[in-house]
C-alpha cells in the first residue's frame, strides 16, 4: 500500500488534470436563478399584501406557496434541470427546500410507503430541520438574553 | 423596485452559497445547513430582521430565512413567557411552511414518478 | 510460481481461449452516442418497463444473457459457467437474473473492472478444462447507481467538472474453447491500489494510479511495450482520469503511444451533459463487446489490451470518509 507522502505526491500530480469549475460562470448563473425566484416570491408577497394580509401572514404564505411550486416542478421533472443551471441558485431558496424533500420521497417510493417513502423523504430536509431548530433555541436564548 | 432590491439580494446570497459550494467539498445539503444556522447566527446578532424588512424576499427566500423565522419564534415566546417558553416558540412562524413542505412533499411523490 | 505464470502478476493460456460472440443492450443516452448504431439492443425506456430501476438493471441482464445464447445458437445447458456482477449492494442485480438460468453461478464484485476480472476467470476456467464455455458479464444502471451511490434521482445537484454518468446497459460475453479468433493470451491480475482519493465525484483520478499500476506490470512482465497493442482499451477512467495515467505512463517509462482509448470518454455524444464521460460495469463491457469485438472479426484491430479499472468504495465508507481503494484488470485480446 502507498504511504502518505506516496499518497500526497499523487494528489499534487492528479490536481494539474482536474478541470476547475466555473467559478464565474456557476455564480452568475446561480446570481440570476435565485435572484428570479426571489424575484418571483416578492410577486406572490405583493399578490398577498394586496388581498389585504398582514405583513407576517403574507411572508408565511409566500413560504407555502413557493413551496408548493417547488414541489410540483420536482414532480415534473423540471427542478432538476432548473438545478443543472442554477446551482445554488435554485438550491437555497425555499423552492429548493421542497425539492429535497419530494425528489427524496419519490425515489423511496420503490422500497415503501412507511419506511420507504415517509422515512426517507427527509434525507436532506432532516438535516437543516435539526441544525435548524437546534440553533434557533441557541440563537432565540441569546438574542433574549442580549435583547431582553 | 422591491423587485429589482429583492432580485439582487436573493442573487447575492445564493451566490454565496455557490462560492462556498464550488470551492470546498461541501454537498449542497451541507451548504443549506450552513445557511439554515447563520440565519439563526444573524437573527440573534440583530442583522436578519432588518435585512427582511429592507429587501423582503430577497433575504426571505433563501434557506437562511428558515433560521430567522425559527429563532424569531423562539425569541417571541421567550419575551411572552420567559425561560419556560423556550420550546414553545420554535415552529410558531415556521410551522406552516414545515407542514406545507411535509403535505405537499408526500402528495406529490405519490402523484409522480422520478423519470429521467 | 506455477507454470502458467510469466513474471509477477501475469498469466498465459495454454490453450487461448476464443472469445466466440458478444452481446450488448444499453439505455438510450448511450443509444444516442457515437456507438448507438453497433449495439445489439437499444432500449427507449431506462426503465424497460419495470417498477423500480432495480427490476430494469435485472431485466438488461437476463436480457444481455438469453440474446447472447440465442445469438450463439446455444442452450443454456451448454454452458458451464456464468460470470457477472454488478454495483449494487451484495450485486443483486447479476444475483437475481442468475436465478433466470440453469447454469452454474459465479457473483464477481470487481465493481467497474468487473467484466475484466470475469472473462480473466472464465478465460483460466476454460483454460484449466473446467468448462467448455463460459458467459462473462457485467450490468450498470444510470439510475439504480445514482440512487445508490449519491442523491435521489429528481434532487436538483450541479455535478463537478470531474463527475461521471454512470452507463445503462450490460454486456455478455461468450468465452470457450475453439479455433475462432480473437482470442484470449495473457491476462494481469490487479492489486489494490489506494492513493488516497476521497472525492467520490472524482472517479478517474481514483482509479488511474491502479490502472497504471497494472499496466505497467502487464508490460513488465513480457517485456512488451504499449505500442506492441493496437489498442489499449481501458473502461471508465473518463478524460480526467485518462489524462493522469497517460502522465503516470509516461513516469513509470510506459508512455502510451496515442493508442489509449477510454469507453467512458468515448460512449456518449460531445453534447450530452456527462462531465468527464461515462463510468460504470457495462462502459467497458459493452465497449469492447460491440465497438472493439466486431472490429477485430473484420481484422481492423489485431491486438487489444482491455484495461477494466474499479473503485472499490461503498457509500458507507465514503460517509466514514475512507480513501478509494482501486483495482485494475488488464486481458489482452489478439486476432492470431
Amino acid at each position: 500500500m502507498a504511504n502518505k507522502s506516496q499518497q500526497q505526491a499523487y494528489q499534487q500530480l492528479a490536481k494539474k488534470h482536474i478541470p476547475k469549475p466555473d467559478y464565474l460562470g456557476n455564480s452568475l448563473r446561480a446570481f440570476l436563478v435565485g435572484g428570479a425566484i426571489s424575484a418571483l416570491g416578492q410577486g406572490v408577497t405583493n399578490f398577498y399584501l394586496s388581498t389585504g394580509m398582514a405583513e407576517s401572514e403574507a411572508g408565511a404564505y409566500t413560504a407555502i406557496t413557493m413551496i408548493f411550486l417547488g414541489a410540483l416542478l420536482t414532480g415534473l421533472g423540471i427542478y432538476d434541470n432548473l438545478a443543472k443551471i442554477g446551482g445554488a441558485g435554485s438550491a437555497l431558496p425555499i423552492t429548493g427546500f421542497a425539492n429535497t424533500i419530494v425528489s427524496a420521497a419519490m425515489d423511496f417510493k420503490s422500497e415503501g410507503y412507511v419506511l420507504g417513502m415517509a422515512a426517507q423523504m427527509y434525507k436532506i430536509a432532516g438535516p437543516v430541520i435539526t441544525y435548524g431548530v437546534t440553533s434557533a433555541i441557541l440563537a432565540g436564548l441569546v438574542k433574549w438574553l442580549l435583547w431582553g | 423596485m422591491d423587485y429589482l432590491v429583492a432580485f439582487l439580494v436573493g442573487g447575492v446570497i445564493v451566490t454565496i452559497g455557490q462560492i462556498i459550494y464550488d470551492s470546498t467539498k461541501l454537498s449542497m445539503g451541507h451548504v443549506m445547513v450552513l445557511f439554515v444556522v447563520g440565519g439563526s447566527v444573524l437573527t440573534a446578532l440583530g442583522l436578519y430582521e432588518p435585512l427582511v424588512k429592507l429587501t423582503g424576499a430577497g433575504a426571505s427566500l433563501p434557506v437562511s430565512n428558515f433560521g430567522y423565522v425559527l429563532t424569531q419564534g423562539v425569541y417571541e415566546a421567550l419575551l411572552e413567557s420567559g425561560l419556560p417558553g423556550i420550546f414553545s416558540g420554535v415552529f410558531r412562524l415556521a410551522g406552516g411552511a414545515i407542514a406545507a413542505a411535509i403535505v405537499f412533499g408526500f402528495l406529490f411523490a405519490l402523484l409522480f414518478q422520478p423519470r429521467k | 510460481m506455477a507454470g502458467k505464470f510469466v513474471g509477477k502478476q501475469t498469466v498465459t493460456f495454454s490453450s487461448t481461449p476464443s472469445v466466440l460472440e458478444t452481446f450488448s443492450i444499453v439505455g438510450p443516452m448511450e443509444g444516442r452516442g457515437p456507438w448507438g448504431s453497433e449495439f445489439d439492443t437499444v432500449i427507449d425506456d431506462e426503465k424497460y418497463g419495470e417498477k423500480t430501476w432495480e427490476k430494469a438493471e435485472r431485466k438488461l441482464v437476463i436480457e444481455a444473457v438469453s440474446q447472447l445464447l440465442a445469438k450463439s445458437k446455444l442452450q443454456p445447458s451448454d454452458i458451464d459457467f456464468l460470470l457477472a456482477g454488478d454495483l449494487l449492494n451484495q450485486i443483486t442485480s447479476a444475483n437475481f437474473a442468475a436465478a433466470a438460468f440453469p447454469i452454474s453461478f459465479f457473483g464477481l464484485y470487481g465493481a467497474c473492472s468487473t467484466i475484466a476480472e470475469a472473462m480473466i476467470l472464465a478465460a483460466m476456467l476454460v483454460d484449466g478444462d473446467y468448462g467448455e464455455k463460459v458467459i462473462a458479464a457485467a450490468s450498470s444502471h444510470n439510475k439504480s447507481v445514482e440512487r445508490q451511490y449519491r442523491f435521489p434521482i429528481e434532487l436538483g445537484v450541479q455535478r463537478p467538472p470531474t463527475a461521471q454518468w454512470t452507463v445503462t446497459g450490460c454486456g455478455s460475453i461468450l468465452l470457450g474453447r475453439g479455433d475462432k479468433s480473437p482470442k484470449v493470451t495473457f491476462a494481469t491480475v490487479g492489486k489494490v491500489v489506494d492513493m488516497g482519493a476521497k472525492d467520490s465525484n472524482d472517479m478517474g483520478s481514483a482509479m488511474a494510479p491502479a490502472a497504471a499500476d497494472t499496466l505497467t506490470a502487464h508490460f513488465r512482465d513480457l517485456a512488451k511495450n504499449p505500442s506492441d497493442y493496437d489498442l489499449i482499451i481501458t473502461g471508465d477512467l473518463g478524460k480526467v482520469g485518462s489524462s493522469i495515467l497517460a502522465e503516470l505512463m509516461e513516469q513509470a517509462g510506459f508512455p502510451l503511444a496515442g493508442n489509449h482509448i477510454d469507453c467512458g470518454a468515448s460512449i456518449y455524444a460531445e453534447d450530452e451533459d456527462v462531465h468527464a464521460g461515462g463510468s460504470g460495469c457495462a462502459a467497458l463491457a459493452v465497449g469492447f463487446g460491440s465497438h472493439f469485438y466486431p472490429k477485430m472479426l473484420r481484422g481492423e484491430v489485431k491486438k487489444v489490451l482491455l484495461a477494466g479499472t474499479g473503485a472499490l468504495h461503498s457509500p458507507l465508507s465514503t460517509q466514514q470518509n475512507e480513501t478509494i481503494p482501486c483495482i485494475c484488470h488488464a486481458v489482452a485480446i489478439e486476432v492470431i
